[in-house]
């Protein structure tokens, strides 16, 4: 069954931790600019947004790239980067309506968040809870019954 | 090079050059980066003797070699000076994401030196830096400043800036960064005011490395199950933030009550609790960079004070609380959202107007001056507004307690040491708080060596808070301690879940660098003593290792402590002893020569 990964902005403290441990992991030092996850705070109200890969079951980037060279990873559903294929044309970058992928200028690569092969270290160390791996068809249930439990306060409040 | 990035940036103001500089192993090596560091380079560079708020002052923002990394809390930057407060050694230090940016742009730090004709801020886009004018935005906010060079330069910049009591030179006016995070204490936002410098903005794209890699995520990842499986690292300040306190130094009799005038047991402590504070104004908690525990508050007000801000920290809340009888909960966040805006220090604002209040209500300051009185919360919000702008009764209040209260002839009304004020917790029921006070480099203040951890929290052991046995071995190691801390660039808070071994472990993989836990810990004690050398030369002595009057001599009212007053005396000559410092309180040739400072 298919894993990934879920965003909940409301838990989000804008701490930067998952771009710290992605970059760590994937270009060997801490560099946010590197991250294929992206924190946006908006520090005057308080609110953070993380950002990154979809998986989107239609993905714009494996459609639009002329080489064949993003795929979809059939263990993990991660829409991968083959690099010997990638001809660094950056039209997947352009295609994606969310900019999750993206093209590293020190390392010459387009990456993007390949949910560590299914392991992903932004959600290990994450440490609100913020981001979070769940079977995906089951993903949107905890949601669902967070807000039915608020019904069922409802109705008992009026019961 | 890992950790450190080895380059700092020279701003003369006057002359408008920049140039860049590379540091000297040796003092990385022996300060470590940010506090100790920034301290090191500005005893080589500037005269003790000199007026904070001149031209030859210099102002030094300084990170750690740990700030911008997956560290612990690692997102902390300093900022060193002359402090315009008090004159000892200012090293303030703040969260966010300003210290890590910096780093991002290939930089350790900035030594800013003279003073601009004009209002000017700094734009540092990686290796790209220059001066531009300030002077549209001369008289605005913190966040109308940072509105404005976001919009000018780059939306993710990030900026720290002074604000109307920076520019006004209020003696202890803060520098404020990415709108909320506060380099607090000693009023270094003055100094960047007399040097005409509004701001400094900053990009950053680049990186930082680490020596050892596998090392250092093993030892993140040890130290960070530590804090998260510590109750107060992983529970109570992510439940609560530091307002987490209130409730608890309340039950412990040692929560100060009109400008320490009363029992320290404040009856209202409920309503301006993090309890409360979670139940009625909450939105969100707020992580500074790379943060694990998350004690940042997001807040909003939904009466007349309408609003959203962030906090108050604890000692705000104290102090706009307890200490002025107010317990309004949202009329304290008003006034802490104030000194957010305007820049200013809010522990200093609210005990100074506690120390006005008492003043007033005893008929010292007159009645036409203000109408301060405790409980009063409307008029303390006020007067914040006015201090900012040193308008009216508000430009007496910019001088801080110390010289408010001389001026009007009772300095013993001022609850500081060394002209600075003194938070949020009662020294007579807390002994080595007590020390720690009247030993703390930068005067009043209580993050040079937290003894509430032992005396109250019983971390890392728990010692009796009435008994002076032990307090000064104890309050040495606390204090070298948080040196290491914060020339790391790391945030104080995580001492409550990890230790020196923790701490040496992250640093040792990060810089490579092959040093002992106790090596480490010594570089502490020679920070310690550093500071200490440039505050003798500034003209301070034994003599202003004290307390105010009230805590040495005037017993505690009421609560657990009743009857209790500092036992000074029995402390500070063992102190000095332990410390390898003479009966004058001055370090001797032997202990200069071990730390290598001779």
């Amino acid at each position: 069954m298919d894993k990934i990964i879920v965003v909940q902005p409301e838990k989000c403290t804008g701490c930067h931790t998952c771009e710290l441990v992605c970059s760590f992991t994937h270009a060997d030092e801490f560099n946010p600019n590197r991250s294929r996850i992206s924190v946006f705070n908006y520090d005057k109200i308080g609110f953070s947004v993380p950002m990154l890969c979809q998986q989107c079951g239609v993905a714009a980037c494996m459609n639009v790239c002329p080489t064949g060279a993003i795929t979809r990873n059939a263990t993990t559903g991660a829409m991968e980067v083959q690099d010997s294929k990638c001809i660094r044309c950056k039209m997947c970058t352009i295609a994606c309506p969310f900019g999750a992928t993206l093209y590293d200028v020190v390392d010459n690569i387009v990456a993007k968040c390949d949910l560590c092969g299914g392991d992903p270290a932004c959600v290990k160390l994450c440490p609100s809870g913020a981001i979070s791996y769940q079977e995906a068809n089951t993903a949107s249930l905890s949601k669902r019954k967070a807000f039915a439990a608020k019904f069922k306060d409802v109705f008992e409040e009026v019961g | 090079m890992y950790g450190w990035k080895g380059q700092i940036l020279r701003v003369d103001l006057t002359s408008g050059a920049i140039s860049k500089e590379a540091l000297k192993i040796d003092d990385m090596h022996k300060f470590i980066g940010a506090r100790g560091l920034g301290t090191k380079l500005f005893y080589d560079e500037v005269d003790p003797q000199v007026d904070p708020l001149s031209a030859e002052n210099k102002l030094i923002f300084m990170t750690g070699p740990l700030t911008g990394t997956l560290a612990t809390s690692g997102g902390r930057y300093n900022v060193i000076t002359k402090g315009p407060l008090n004159g000892t050694i200012a090293a303030s230090n703040s969260g966010g994401s300003f210290g890590p940016e910096l780093k991002f742009a290939g930089y350790d730090g900035i030594i800013f030196e003279g003073k601009a004709d004009k209002p000017v801020y700094l734009w540092i886009s990686n290796e790209k830096v220059e001066l531009r004018s300030a002077e549209d935005m001369w008289g605005k906010t913190v966040p109308e400043t940072t509105d404005i060079i976001k919009e000018v330069t780059d939306d993710d910049a990030k900026i720290a800036c002074i604000g109307p009591a920076g520019e006004k030179l209020v003696k202890f006016a803060c520098i404020m960064n990415e709108y909320n995070r506060a380099a607090g204490r000693s009023g270094v936002g003055a100094v960047m005011g007399s040097k005409n410098l509004k701001a400094v903005t900053v990009r950053g794209t680049g990186g930082v490395k680490v020596a050892d890699n596998a090392g250092f995520i093993n030892a993140i990842n040890d130290a960070r199950s530590k804090l998260k499986a510590h109750p107060v690292t992983g529970a109570g300040l992510a439940a609560y933030g530091t307002n987490v306190l209130v409730n608890i130094l309340n039950e412990h009799g040692t929560l100060p009550v009109k400008n320490y005038s009363e029992a320290s047991v404040y009856p209202n402590a409920e309503k301006i609790s993090g309890e409360y504070q979670a139940e009625h104004n909450l939105v969100r908690n707020k992580g500074c960079f790379g943060c694990s525990i998350g004690c940042g508050r997001v807040t909003k007000n939904h009466g007349k004070y309408k609003g959203i801000g962030e906090g108050p920290e604890y000692e705000a809340t104290w102090g706009f609380g307890a200490d002025m009888g107010v317990d309004d909960f949202e009329a304290i966040c008003k006034a802490n959202f104030l000194c957010n805006e305007l820049g200013l220090d809010a522990i200093t604002m609210a005990t100074t107007l506690a120390c006005a209040t008492e003043m007033t209500e005893k008929g010292i300051i007159p009645r036409d001056k203000s109408d301060l009185g405790w409980g009063n919360a409307d008029t303390m919000v006020e007067e914040v507004r006015k201090t900012g702008y040193r308008e009216g009764f508000g430009d007496e209040l910019a001088e801080g307690s110390y010289r408010l209260a001389e001026q009007y002839g009772h300095p013993e009304f001022s609850m500081s040491v060394k002209k600075q004020e003194i938070p949020a917790y009662d020294p007579r029921g807390q002994q080595g708080t007590g020390l720690n006070y009247a030993t703390s480099n930068r005067g009043g203040c209580h993050v040079r060596g937290y003894m509430t951890a032992p005396e109250v929290l019983g971390i890392p052991v728990k010692i009796d808070p009435d008994n002076t046995e032990g307090q000064p071995e104890l309050l040495k190691i606390f204090q070298d301690l948080t040196a290491v801390v914060d020339s790391a660039g790391l945030c104080l808070f995580i001492t409550f879940g990890i230790g020196l071994p923790e701490i040496a472990e992250q640093y040792r993989t990060a810089t490579g660098v092959n040093i002992s836990d106790g090596d480490l810990l010594q570089a502490g004690d020679r920070i310690w003593n550093l500071e200490r050398l440039f505050n003798l030369k500034a003209g301070f002595s034994k003599a202003d290792d004290t307390l105010p009057d009230r805590l040495l001599n005037e017993p505690l009212k009421g609560g657990p402590h009743k009857g209790s007053v500092v036992k000074l005396d029995q402390m500070l000559p063992i102190y000095y002893s332990i410390r390898g410092w003479d009966e004058k309180g001055v370090p001797t040739g032997e202990k200069m020569n071990e730390l290598g400072l001779a």
